[in-house]
């Protein structure tokens, strides 16, 4: 005689898939955008220096993730991917980030629900604007909720935090150095069981004072200067 | 989500590596790629783009192409640009049918950026040089029907930190040149031009100023390629590329050179060569 199956009710099953998938999420570094006068700046823990946390998807519009990185990269390209058709069919300036998150929303919504395993990511999708004022910040979930965020948005191990970090150091209309100075206090702030490397630091920025492509990343001497100014 | 369409998403959320864009695009919105078969057996008469070259010189390449296109004898266009950057560190420049020389570079261009994106580094020259000869390859039906597109194609391999010219034939050939070249209906009289005035180590202004005498040679030579225009303000579009990437010459730079030239013709009543 061959078991019954299981029941196992709606509810339950989209909280044991939420808290794989957070666990997850926990489980790695993280990240931080930050909107200020010269642009949007995106500081990451990252040891690797080839395999990127943060990337360019079109002119002014960035991406950033954590989780598992093979999850996150496949839906890097396609964010390019979804970027560069809708550029090349109408204009360059009908790329937003909102159609792009909105493309990821429906894709994590759908694995969440329907694959065996949901995705263990959460992701940012940024649009620079003509001021801070007009920035976005679209910041997807591991089972394709979307919230519209403004200032800064932390992700990734230590989220909660972090933001409680830059809660108390962010203010509205920071230039890119001031921006990373406080970046990287509150990631230090955010696990004090460790020292923080600016070598390790990964950087990139969507820089307002650029023509055409934006999206610009710092290099790690950059990086350090910048640091080593605040002490 | 219509927006987008489901053949877009489908296509943008495939798991496959291919950092091609013209492949994405023909799988997901094949409308929107430049059309490869030919619907009449009539030869078309649409607007052509007519002289440009290019020539390396001690820092990288000028490119370099006239303001006119033409439709039969009649000039279609007195202001068209038919020398754009393919990316940071190269230029391609059209003759041929414009129309479609126009979409190619654009579809170029979107490829180029694409991969970069994709892979996370920018394509090597010469990886970029094949590129366009596919490209070329790919139109070569259309060509067949009188819509022949032959870019020239130059930029700065940083690699070799040297300039490199490469040039193509109808059906996609592709050729080196470590001088010079130029091509359109104005081409002959260009090159014959630049055969004098080109030498190894040209400093930046003797290299566009040779372009600007060579294109000025081509107009007096041949109807469709359009001579600068002092009274008008239309110049040569002139572009260098070098270390520094590519930048075009800005026509305040240009009107000094071109009034010199044109002054030569008249105190002699000669071409500049």
């Amino acid at each position: 005689m061959s078991p019954m199956p299981y029941y196992v009710s709606p509810e339950q099953l989209m909280k044991d898939r939420a808290d794989y998938a957070r666990k997850g999420i926990a489980r790695g570094k993280s990240i931080l955008a930050i909107e200020g006068t010269d642009g949007i700046m995106f500081v990451a823990e990252n040891p690797s220096s080839t395999l990127h946390k943060i990337s360019e998807l079109y002119d002014r519009v960035a991406f950033c993730a954590v989780g598992k990185y093979n999850e996150f990269e496949n839906l890097r390209i396609a964010g390019v991917r979804l970027a560069d058709m809708r550029g090349y069919v109408y204009g360059r300036e009908d790329v937003t980030a909102k159609a792009i998150a909105n493309a990821y929303a429906q894709a994590l919504g759908t694995i969440f629900t329907q694959e065996m395993k949901p995705y263990e990511v959460e992701l940012l999708v940024a649009q620079l604007g003509e001021s801070q004022e007009m920035d976005e910040l679209f910041h997807v979930l591991y089972d394709g909720s979307v919230t519209d965020e403004q200032g800064f948005v932390a992700m990734g191990g230590h989220a909660e935090t972090l933001v409680t970090a830059m809660g108390t150091e962010y203010r509205g209309g920071m230039g890119f150095d001031e921006s990373l100075k406080v970046g990287a206090k509150a990631l230090s702030a955010s696990d004090p069981n460790r020292e923080l490397d600016p070598q390790k630091l990964e950087v990139a920025v969507l820089d307002r004072a650029l023509p055409r492509r934006t999206f610009r990343r710092l290099e790690d001497a950059e990086v350090v200067r910048i640091l080593a100014g605040s002490q | 989500m219509s927006d987008w369409g489901a053949d877009w998403t489908r296509a943008a959320f495939a798991p496959n590596s291919n950092p091609s864009f013209a492949d994405l695009l023909k799988g997901a919105q094949p409308q929107a790629m430049p059309p490869q078969d030919p619907t009449s057996k009539e030869p078309l008469t649409v607007p052509q783009g007519t002289t440009i070259l290019a020539l390396t010189f001690a820092d990288g390449v000028v490119m370099a192409g006239d303001r006119r296109a033409t439709e039969g004898y009649q000039i279609a266009d007195r202001y068209i640009v038919k020398v754009f950057p393919a990316d940071n560190f190269s230029a391609v420049a059209i003759a041929g049918a414009a129309g479609p020389a126009i979409d190619m570079v654009r579809l170029f261009q979107t490829e180029l950026e694409h991969y970069e994106k994709v892979e996370g580094e920018v394509l090597s020259l010469e990886g970029k040089a094949n590129k366009l000869a596919q490209m070329i390859k790919a139109n070569f039906p259309m060509a067949m029907q009188g819509l022949i597109v032959v870019p020239l194609f130059a930029g700065f391999d940083r690699r070799r930190t040297a300039g490199r010219i490469f040039r193509y034939d109808a059906v996609g050939g592709r050729y080196e040149d470590s001088n010079y070249h130029a091509t359109g209906s104005g081409g002959k009289d260009a090159r014959s031009a630049l055969r004098t005035s080109w030498f190894r180590g040209l400093s930046r202004d003797q290299a566009i100023r040779a372009a600007v005498e060579a294109l000025t040679v081509a107009s007096e030579e041949d109807v469709a390629t359009g001579g600068p225009d002092l009274a008008r303000g239309i110049f040569p579009v002139v572009a260098t590329v070098t270390q520094n990437g590519y930048e075009e010459v800005s026509d305040e730079a240009l009107r000094p050179i071109v009034a010199d030239v044109i002054g030569k013709i008249a105190a002699t009543g000669e071409s500049p060569t």
